[in-house]
């Protein structure tokens, strides 16, 4: 009866142990796990995906860039156009340079041919969106970020999107600012 | 250990110890079975009445009588003492009282290490109570011990880390000590298919212990060293994933939730027979059931967490592994009340409280059945449904089936039959109070108030009042049985050997009171 008791509890004792050991087993089964099927990997949780695109279609975008002449400033495209689906998140870049000896503050104003097109620029960053002010002979990269809505009408093909900087201290200007800037 | 074991058994009786040392030094079944009870009792108390102060608080939204993180503490302490130091001890303990009676063996396999397993509790109690008066105050981070709160937490959080090692080292040493009773102590011809069905039930329980208790004491271990040793299991901080910390905390917490609740089932299983006056319908499937349901509940785990989110196939394979469970847990239902069809049934106290045993641990089946649904538990998650639904199965699941147990077998311990009036009246507050208390939850949970919260929108005003009177009507009440069990143990009428009518067993063949040392020859079961 002893021995059987006691082969009992070596048995047990051996479980255990064993089941002790398995919890922490469970730590690098469980990166495995994830490993395997992707779960917890960084890109598939931060980057929600843009299921919006609608790749069946392709618009064409073409930059133009002009200034007002109150302003000492060269502003130009860094790519004249862009092909993309609607829905597609873009990134263009704009160069401006002030030439002048002294600091000013101009503000870009876009407009949009078809006219109609700008109901369907969605800009998540734009560099109209405030007053710029660039100190004399500096040179500036500036970002535009743009969603174009999918539910563009379909008969637009090519959009052109155009920006004129203009200098906002009014003494300088031959054109007027507009009034009120319109809300891009 | 098992020579010293041996050669105490060999001689028997021995001067006994008296006073204090008795206690401190039994290694006799009986004694420690009692201390295991007893200890459980007290701590009845003590977690009910920090269940009466979250009560009290919501009784009005608002704050009223304590601070938020004082609520916090209540809560995750009432939640790790009603599990580890009232349902688990009274189980061991109807263990260490009946196992051996009931398969005919002179005590348990290991008399010593019994004595161990019950006295590392007292202790793991007050390392746990006490850390109420530390800087910082107990623990209040939820009994699921969670990071990142956990390892954020002061000292108690160290203490109440190595209170759950020494619980789960006690709970260990009692399941190898049932299990090798079991296995190896059976009077001859006591067959394994013969046995009682509380022996079945505790032989699989304690299996799940030794399974389960090893990796909650790995996870445990985890949170200490990410708290003290610089490791980063779950620190994220450090490329860890509290995430993983829940997997492996359910991996342990599910089969907990069956080691709460098959002992019940075992008890049931012996009471229902008895006042039917009918062997227990379907015993053969029972066990399997019961098997089932043990080994089911490893595949279950994450529909605990179906909220932290997992791929779609995941939620599904959870959800319906939890479902399946359902079926064998049918199945003992279904055998149940076929045991007491067109049985001679008589309503005893032990048999009221096993009937709604039944009716309401099914409520609360039915309601887990809800929860298991993952669209509808991302819902539910951490609302009053989910706190209905678990104290149905633990309150008028496993603490109404040691009522039931309790009111069984005292008789048998203390020789004297309780007092029937007194033992009805316990029933019917019980009852009542319970399900005023946690009926209502399910209404609030649904209309969306969420758990462990100190205050809430005045709508749920109502349906809150009426919990917290039905909790005191419940509290109270167990005053009632303690003076009912204080009174047994004094007086009351002589109990017969065989107590019940109807009561069949190796246990009804001893006196009664059972004498101190019983089977120390083994009887021959036919």
């Amino acid at each position: 009866m002893a021995t059987g008791k006691s082969s009992t509890l070596t048995k047990l004792v051996i479980v255990a142990l064993g089941m002790f050991g398995f919890g922490f087993a469970l730590v690098p089964f469980y990166y495995k796990i994830c490993e395997v099927t992707g779960i917890n990997s960084g890109d598939e949780q931060s980057l929600v995906k843009n299921t919006q695109v609608d790749t069946s279609r392709w618009v064409t975008i073409e930059f133009d860039a002009n200034t007002n002449e109150g302003l000492p400033w060269q502003f130009k495209t860094t790519q004249r156009s862009v092909r993309v689906h609607p829905g597609q998140l873009v990134q263009v870049e704009y160069e401006v340079a002030n030439h002048s000896d002294h600091a000013i503050v101009g503000q870009a104003v876009p407009s949009y041919g078809p006219a109609r097109a700008g109901a369907f620029f969605k800009k998540i960053e734009c560099f109209c969106f405030t007053p710029q002010t660039l100190a004399a002979g500096e040179r500036r990269q500036m970002p535009v970020l743009f969603v174009l809505d999918p539910s563009i009408d379909k008969d637009l093909h090519t959009i052109t999107l155009s920006y004129t900087f203009f200098n906002t201290d009014p003494r300088a200007q031959t054109a007027r600012l507009p009034e009120k800037v319109p809300h891009v | 250990m098992s020579d010293a074991a041996h050669a105490h058994d060999a001689h028997g009786h021995h001067a006994q110890p008296t006073g204090i040392m008795r206690w401190l030094t039994t290694t006799n079944h009986k004694d420690i079975g009692s201390l295991y009870l007893w200890f459980s009792f007290f701590m009845l108390f003590v977690a009910g009445s920090m269940a009466l102060l979250i009560r009290s608080e919501l009784f009005e939204p608002g704050m009223q009588l304590m601070r938020p993180d004082f609520f916090n503490e209540l809560t995750t302490m009432h939640g790790l003492l009603m599990i580890f130091t009232v349902i688990m001890p009274a189980f061991t303990g109807f263990a260490n009282w009946q196992v051996p009676l009931m398969i005919g063996a002179p005590d348990m396999a290991f008399p010593r290490m019994n004595n161990w397993s019950f006295w590392l509790l007292p202790v793991a109690a007050i390392m746990l109570l006490g850390s109420f008066w530390l800087p910082g105050g107990a623990v209040a981070g939820g009994w699921t011990m969670y990071p990142p709160l956990f390892i954020q937490g002061g000292v108690s959080y160290d203490l109440t880390i190595l209170s759950v090692h020494i619980m789960g080292l006690s709970s260990i040493m009692g399941s190898i000590n049932i299990i090798t009773t079991i296995l190896n102590m059976r009077a001859p011809g006591l067959a394994l298919m013969k046995m009682p069905m509380f022996v079945w039930t505790w032989l699989i329980t304690a299996y799940l212990l030794i399974a389960t208790m090893p990796v909650l004491a790995g996870a445990v271990t985890m949170l200490l060293t990410d708290r003290n040793f610089g490791t980063h299991f779950f620190n994220a901080a450090g490329g860890g994933d509290p995430v993983m910390f829940q997997h492996i905390f359910w991996f342990f917490g599910h089969p907990e939730v069956y080691i709460l609740i098959l002992p019940a089932f075992g008890i049931i299983s012996q009471i229902i027979p008895t006042f039917s006056r009918k062997p227990l319908f379907g015993y053969a499937s029972m066990v399997y059931a019961t098997a089932s349901i043990a080994i089911l509940s490893f595949t279950v785990w994450a529909h605990h967490m179906f909220a932290v989110g997992m791929p779609v196939a995941a939620q599904l394979f959870f959800m319906f592994s939890t479902m399946l469970i359902a079926v064998p847990t049918g199945v003992k239902v279904f055998n149940w009340v076929a045991t007491m069809w067109k049985g001679s049934m008589t309503f005893e106290t032990p048999m009221l409280f096993a009937i709604a045993f039944v009716c309401l641990f099914t409520i609360g089946g039915f309601s887990g059945l809800v929860l298991a649904l993952a669209p509808v538990d991302i819902q539910l998650q951490d609302t009053y449904y989910v706190v209905a639904h678990f104290h149905y199965v633990l309150v008028s699941g496993a603490l109404f089936s040691i009522f039931a147990g309790i009111y069984y077998w005292l008789p048998k311990w203390t020789g004297h039959m309780y007092n029937e009036a007194l033992g009805k009246t316990h029933f019917w507050l019980s009852v009542i109070g319970m399900n005023t208390i946690f009926f209502p939850m399910h209404f609030l949970g649904l209309a969306g108030m969420p758990r462990r919260i100190p205050d809430y929108a005045l709508q749920f005003t109502g349906f809150n009042q009426i919990a917290t009177v039905g909790a005191f009507i419940f509290g109270f009440s167990q005053l009632l049985f303690l003076v009912l069990v204080l009174k047994t143990i004094k007086s009351g009428a002589k109990a017969t050997d065989q107590v019940w009518e109807g009561a069949e067993g190796l246990e009804w063949t001893v006196p009664s009171p059972a004498p101190y040392h019983t089977f120390e020859t083994a009887p021959v079961v036919k």
